[in-house]
C-alpha cells in the first residue's frame, strides 16, 4: 500500500475521527526559541481553546507533539522517548525552518537537519519565526486531514520502523527507551 | 425494588453525565470571557472525552486498570443516591453517610490506580489529594453532623424539604450562615478549584495523579471527574440552598453554585498543600464548631426561626 492511498474505513473509525478531528491535545516540546511564540496562541490575544486545541502536561495524554525550533542531538533523544510515550494516534508537527530542513544551524555538528527523518512529521509550518496565526492554521489544516482521514504519520512510522531506526541509531549513537519508574 | 429503579439509576447516570458535562462547557466558556477570550464551543468537553475515549491506551499493571474502573463504578454508584427534586432512584437511600462512604470507594480506587502507574508525579499528586481531603472534610463533616443533630435526620432529601417553604429565608444558607460559608469554601476543595488545586497543578507536578492516563483511561478519567463534581455540587445545594421543588430549580441552583466556584477559582491564586490545610484547620473548623454551638445551645435556625 502507497502512502496516500485513500483506504475504506469502518464506521467506528469514522465516528473516531470525528472526534479527533474536533479535539487535539498538543504537547509542545520547546527547547528552540519557539516557545516564545505559544503563550500568546493559547492566551487572550489569539485564543487557540475556541478551535478545540488545548496544551496538555504529559505525552501520555497529548495528541500532538509540536516540535518548535532547532534540535540538537541531545533534546532528539528526547522527543523520541516523548513520542514513543505517546497514545495512537498520536501527530507531530514541525514547527519553524529549523524542524524543516536545519534552518540557520543546517549543518551544524550538534544539530539535526530535518525531523522527519527522524520521526514521521504530519505538518510543516514554515517560517523564523512562524507567528501565531500560522500555527493556528497549521491545527486547524491537520483537524481538517485528521476529519478527512489524510493523516497516517503513526501508521508510517510503524510500518517503516527500521528505517525510522537507522536514523535514529546514526544520529544518537543509542535509543534505549528507559521504564525508569519500574527500575 | 423493582426493575423500574434499576432502569430508572441507569438512567439517572446518564443524565447526570449528561447534564454535568454540559455545564462544565459552558463553564469553560464563563472562564475565557473571565480572561478575555471567546472560549470553545460548549460542547468541547463532550468531543474531548469521546476523542480519549476513542484512542489506544496502555496497561501499567493490574492494579493500574481495575483502580480506574473501580473508581469510575464507585463514582456512577454514588451518583444513585444523590436525591434531585423529588426524584429518588432508590427510595430511603439518600442518607448523608451512605454517600460519604461510597464516595470514598471511587477516590481510594482512583488512588490506588494513580500509585499503580509507579510515576512519582503520581504519587505526590495522590498524596496531595488526600491531604487536601483530610483538610476540608473535618469543618465540612462538623457541619454536617451539626445538620443532622438539629433536624434529627441523616437524609439528605429530607434536609433539602425541611428548607423548602419558607422561599429563600428557609434555606440553610440564611438559618446557619456560618455553616454555609465552611461548606461553600469546602467545596472549592472538593472539587479540586483554585485556591486547593497544588494535587494537579500541570506545571509542577505534571497534572498529578492525572500523570501517566492517557487515551481510554484518561476519558473514564473525565467522566469520573464530571460525576463526582455532580455528586458534590448536589450535596452543597441540597443541604444548604433547599435543593429544589422541580428539576429546573435545582438546575438553576446547581448552575449558579457550580459557575460560583468556577469564577472563585478564575481569580484566585494557588495554596500549597501545607497552607491549605494550615488555611482549613483555622478559620472554617472554628467557624464550623461556632456553628454547632450555636444550633445545640440556642437552637437558633433550627428550632426558633420565622
Amino acid at each position: 500500500m502507497a502512502i496516500g492511498d485513500k483506504v475504506e474505513l469502518s464506521s467506528w473509525e469514522k465516528l473516531g475521527n470525528f472526534f479527533r478531528g474536533r479535539s487535539v491535545w498538543m504537547m509542545w516540546y520547546c527547547t528552540g526559541c519557539g516557545a516564545i511564540e505559544m503563550p500568546p496562541t493559547m492566551t487572550s490575544r489569539f485564543d487557540m481553546e475556541r478551535l478545540g486545541m488545548g496544551p496538555m502536561a504529559t505525552p501520555r495524554q497529548a495528541d500532538i507533539l509540536l516540535v518548535t525550533g532547532y534540535l540538537s542531538v541531545k533534546t532528539l533523544r528526547r522527543v523520541i522517548y516523548s513520542y514513543e510515550q505517546m497514545q495512537d494516534p498520536k501527530y507531530i508537527i514541525a514547527f519553524g525552518a529549523c524542524a524543516v530542513n536545519g534552518g540557520i544551524y543546517f549543518d551544524s555538528y550538534s544539530t539535526i537537519n530535518k525531523l522527519d527523518d527522524y520521526l514521521p512529521v504530519d505538518m510543516y509550518i514554515a517560517g523564523c519565526m512562524p507567528r501565531p496565526e500560522a500555527i493556528m492554521n497549521a491545527f486547524n489544516d491537520l483537524q481538517e486531514k485528521i476529519r478527512n482521514n489524510e493523516v497516517d504519520g503513526w501508521k508510517r512510522y510503524k510500518k517503516n520502523y527500521d528505517q525510522y531506526k537507522k536514523n535514529q541509531l546514526k544520529a544518537v549513537g543509542e535509543v534505549y527507551v528507559h521504564d525508569e519508574f519500574h527500575e | 425494588m423493582t426493575f423500574q429503579n434499576f432502569l430508572n439509576a441507569f438512567l439517572f447516570v446518564l443524565a447526570a453525565f449528561a447534564f454535568q458535562t454540559s455545564i462544565t462547557g459552558i463553564n469553560r466558556k464563563v472562564m475565557a470571557r473571565l480572561q478575555k477570550r471567546r472560549g470553545p464551543r460548549w460542547y468541547q468537553q463532550f468531543l474531548d472525552i469521546f476523542k480519549a475515549l476513542s484512542k489506544s491506551s496502555i496497561s501499567h499493571g493490574w492494579v493500574y486498570d481495575f483502580g480506574v474502573i473501580m473508581a469510575l463504578g464507585g463514582i456512577m454508584a454514588t451518583v444513585i443516591f444523590i436525591p434531585v427534586a423529588d426524584f429518588r432512584a432508590f427510595p430511603n437511600t439518600d442518607n448523608i453517610f451512605i454517600i460519604s462512604y461510597v464516595l470514598a470507594v471511587g477516590m481510594l480506587g482512583m488512588a490506588m490506580s494513580a500509585s499503580g502507574s509507579g510515576n512519582p508525579w503520581a504519587s505526590i499528586g495522590v498524596g496531595r489529594a488526600l491531604t487536601n481531603m483530610l483538610a476540608y472534610e473535618v469543618p465540612f463533616m462538623v457541619v454536617v453532623v451539626t445538620m443532622i443533630f438539629g433536624f434529627k435526620t441523616a437524609s439528605v432529601g429530607e434536609i433539602a424539604g425541611i428548607q423548602q417553604g419558607l422561599g429563600i429565608f428557609g434555606w440553610n444558607l440564611f438559618r446557619m450562615p456560618l455553616g454555609a460559608i465552611v461548606g461553600f469554601i469546602s467545596l472549592q476543595g472538593m472539587l479540586g478549584k483554585k485556591p486547593f488545586d497544588s494535587f494537579i497543578a500541570p506545571a509542577e507536578i505534571a497534572s498529578g495523579p492525572m500523570v501517566e492516563y492517557g487515551g481510554k483511561h484518561l476519558g473514564m478519567l473525565f467522566i469520573l471527574h464530571d460525576l463526582s463534581t455532580f455528586i458534590e455540587v448536589s450535596l452543597i445545594v441540597n443541604l444548604f440552598l433547599g435543593g429544589g421543588a422541580t428539576f429546573l430549580e435545582f438546575g438553576i441552583k446547581y448552575f449558579v453554585v457550580y459557575t460560583l466556584a468556577n469564577l472563585v477559582s478564575g481569580i484566585s491564586p494557588r495554596f500549597k498543600i501545607d497552607q491549605a490545610v494550615v488555611f482549613y484547620y483555622k478559620f472554617p473548623l472554628l467557624a464550623s464548631i461556632v456553628q454547632g454551638f450555636i444550633v445545640i445551645f440556642t437552637g437558633w435556625g433550627v428550632t426558633k426561626w420565622l
